[in-house]
């Protein structure tokens, strides 16, 4: 089994190395971005380069941290994220020029903007603002009664929340924290009463809603560009060709209509760039069967790599730990540590080791499988009654062959639960991997909750589900084949 | 410890022995010794430091002070798995491995110095014979084993690899009485067979002179008389040898 796994990475090896050879373009985890990023792809395509495209890479800074690693080549961003939040030092409303100019030292170009600003705006229901008569954010000051649902990064980002609410003075106590992808169906269910948006939103008019108007000219410039490092103008000068002729393109009508062609009327991402560009669509062709086997087996590699290695490292640290009072506590609590970070942190801490992909979600999987079985070894082998630990030793064994032969098939039960606990939690985790781009069943759950399709969710949920009750049952299996007969046992008297 | 040694060398020897558990002397300045070849019942409360002496024998803890000699040479941990190898240990509840058959207890140290496994059924079908264990018992787990068979597979596994001494430690404490009897007479008859150096722990002053001629009586870890049984009835050093000896009730007819 172990060899299995050594030949299976020793094969890996080689293609992750040739996957660098197109040019990868990666986007964010919302439409536009994906949309921009299938433009970018289809366009290198029209000019001869090949490109693939890594959908939904989750926030800014995966993307970031991933461009400055060469991880991605290219994507698409706004200028208002780069003065805000990627880059210090820099005025909150600098041009494009002086953007180009900060972005050199770090290798990365700029292209000039697509032709749209896509920046923050407040949107209220229709009927509701008129209700209120409320048409500008100033006019919100005086209804302190209302509630804002805000995504979790307008919240926290400095141009977000925190800023509009100093420099309007706005009163307003119930705040909550909201996935953007669901703060729409809030408002319109009257859950709260404002939220945060988008200025090409294709919900915008769907939802009858009016975006404020920003009197005090809060909200800074978001004019999409693409980001790309600088090594391409070598390596690939007509993808970066490709890219700069994209500018000036695309207006905030086009971009409206292309969000909402996705969103409201279904269509692929694929479809409505290639009609924008008026390129044929590359068919994906994939079938639900051929997805799902892609996807299953990608899962498992996340799953049985991660948990191969996490048994390979935390067998022996239990073994450690139930041997030293000091050492164990030691690293019980470090392995504690590593189960309160996170999920989505873990990845993006991954990456400047790993890239993305799937490698930062093993590594981000292998830490989190490592708690549950040391604590179980450790438990397991703590657990063996003293005096048969010292009937062992008693007889003449040395440490190791009592280890072997005594300690840890007595312990194999509590082991093995460990090793359970962890494959269990690691299906489920593992579908966050579609963030850093690892694929797996959480590929359509991503695209699902973007897109609002249930049936997508379903099409990585039931599968992922599938999969954590087949490895419980799996491991139901081994814990009876591997615990000996004489352990499962109730002892006559 | 060859076997042909004169029965005058000291197989175990302890001298001004302490141990100190915390703030409980386990022992406190004990020197004893016991010759090769004899058997010797150890007796005392539970916390005498009866079983602590045991284990300081076999190297599975280590004196404070004093010094432990096996074979007139003194203990050292190096060559504590050797020593282990020569003495046959026993403890109350027979120590048996759950995952492991009665013969795969058995095996496990012999299949570890290198024994096949024919010599390995042939020295247990021996010792089955000895210790009367019913054929077919080898094969089950401890769990399926009745309380006199697991101790019986206990005493085989101290005996595979014909040691030079046996430590026993309460090896019938937790059987019931008609067992435990039926045991006593074997055990008895095996210790007397082998002719090996023998140390039993016991409670049980009767249990303890059907064993073995010498008793040593022990409390809050110091000998307090070391003789035979009519020595401790007839000439008890302390009240508390008499004390002990009477404690132990015995059936008499009702006296009204």
């Amino acid at each position: 089994m172990k060899y299995w796994f050594i030949a299976a990475l020793v094969c890996l090896l080689p293609s992750m190395v040739l996957c660098a050879t197109p040019v990868r373009i990666g986007s964010k985890q919302f439409t536009e971005s994906v949309i921009l990023g299938e433009v970018a792809r289809l366009a290198a395509r029209q000019a001869g380069v090949q490109a693939q495209h890594q959908r939904e890479l989750g926030g800014t800074s995966i993307l970031w941290s991933a461009l400055q690693h060469g991880d991605i080549d290219a994507y698409p961003e706004y200028t208002g994220t780069l003065t805000h939040e990627l880059l210090k030092n820099v005025a909150a409303d600098a041009d494009i020029p002086t953007l180009r100019a900060a972005l050199k030292p770090l290798g990365i170009g700029i292209t000039d903007s697509l032709g749209f600003n896509d920046t923050y705006a407040i949107g209220m229901r229709e009927d509701r603002a008129s209700q209120l008569d409320i048409r500008r954010i100033s006019d919100l000051t005086t209804h302190p009664e209302l509630s804002f649902g805000f995504s979790n990064e307008f919240m926290d980002r400095t141009d977000g929340w925190p800023g509009l609410r100093q420099r309007y003075g706005l009163p307003q106590t119930q705040v909550r924290g909201l996935d953007h992808i669901l703060s729409y169906r809030a408002l319109s269910s009257k859950a709260v009463d404002a939220i945060d948006l988008y200025s090409t939103d294709a919900e915008i008019p769907y939802y009858h809603l009016r975006t404020l108007d920003d009197d005090k000219h809060y909200f800074p410039h978001y004019d999409a560009i693409y980001l790309y490092r600088l090594a391409l103008e070598q390596n690939s000068p007509a993808f970066v060709e490709a890219l700069r002729k994209l500018s000036g393109r695309i207006d905030e009508n086009a971009m409206r209509k292309m969000n909402a062609e996705v969103k409201l009327q279904g269509k692929k991402e694929t479809t409505v760039a290639a009609d924008f560009l008026g390129v044929k669509p590359d068919t994906d062709g994939a079938g639900l069967l051929s997805r799902l086997l892609q996807r299953t087996i990608e899962h498992l590699k996340l799953v049985l790599i991660s948990l191969t290695a996490a048994v390979l490292l935390a067998v022996p640290l239990g073994v450690f730990s139930a041997r030293s009072k000091r050492l164990g506590q030691a690293i019980m609590a470090a392995s504690g540590v590593l189960q309160t970070i996170p999920s989505l942190a873990m990845f993006v801490f991954m990456i400047p080791f790993f890239g993305i992909g799937t490698w930062p979600a093993i590594a981000a999987l292998f830490l989190y499988s490592l708690l549950p079985i040391v604590r179980n070894t450790y438990t397991g082998l703590v657990g063996i009654p003293a005096d048969l630990r010292e009937s062992a030793a008693a007889l003449g064994l040395p440490r190791g062959v009592r280890l072997r032969r005594v300690e840890l098939p007595m312990a194999m039960r509590s082991i093995l639960a460990g090793v359970k606990t962890a494959a269990v939690i690691n299906v489920g985790t593992a579908t966050l991997g579609a963030l850093i781009g690892a694929g797996g069943y959480g590929q359509p759950i991503v695209t699902g909750i973007r897109l609002d399709d249930t049936g997508l969710i379903l099409e990585g949920a039931i599968p992922a589900a599938v999969m954590a009750l087949l490895v419980q049952g799996l491991f139901e299996g081994i814990e009876r084949w591997l615990t000996p007969r004489g352990m499962r046992l109730e002892a006559r008297d | 410890m060859p076997a042909n040694n004169s029965a005058s060398l000291e197989a175990f020897e302890l001298s001004c022995v302490s141990k100190r558990y915390g703030a409980v002397m386990a022992l406190d300045n004990v020197s004893l010794s016991f010759p090769a070849g004899t058997t010797t019942s150890l007796i005392g409360s539970s916390g005498s430091g009866k079983s602590t002496l045991l284990r300081l024998l076999l190297g599975l803890e280590w004196p404070d002070q004093g010094q432990v000699k096996v074979d007139g040479e003194v203990l050292e941990s190096e060559h504590v798995l050797e020593l282990r190898r020569r003495v046959g240990y026993v403890i109350q509840d027979g120590g048996l491995f759950p995952h492991l058959t009665a013969l795969g207890n058995l095996a496990l140290l012999p299949s570890h110095l290198g024994w096949s496994r024919e010599r390995v059924r042939q020295r247990a079908e021996e010792l089955a014979a000895l210790t009367h264990l019913p054929s077919g018992a080898l094969e089950r787990y401890p769990a399926e084993l009745s309380g006199g068979q697991r101790q019986r597979v206990a005493l085989m596994r101290g005996l595979m690899l014909n040691p030079d001494a046996l430590l026993l430690d309460e090896p019938l404490g937790a059987l019931d009485p008609i067992v435990r009897h039926e045991l006593q007479d074997e055990l008895k008859h095996i210790f007397d067979q082998l002719g090996k150096t023998v140390i039993v722990v016991t409670h049980d002053i009767a249990e303890a002179a059907w064993f073995a001629e010498r008793i040593v009586l022990m409390r809050h870890g110091k000998v307090v008389q070391d003789g035979r049984l009519e020595d401790l009835r007839q000439r008890p050093v302390e009240p508390f040898v008499t004390h002990f000896v009477e404690a132990q009730r015995t059936l008499r007819e009702p006296s009204v």
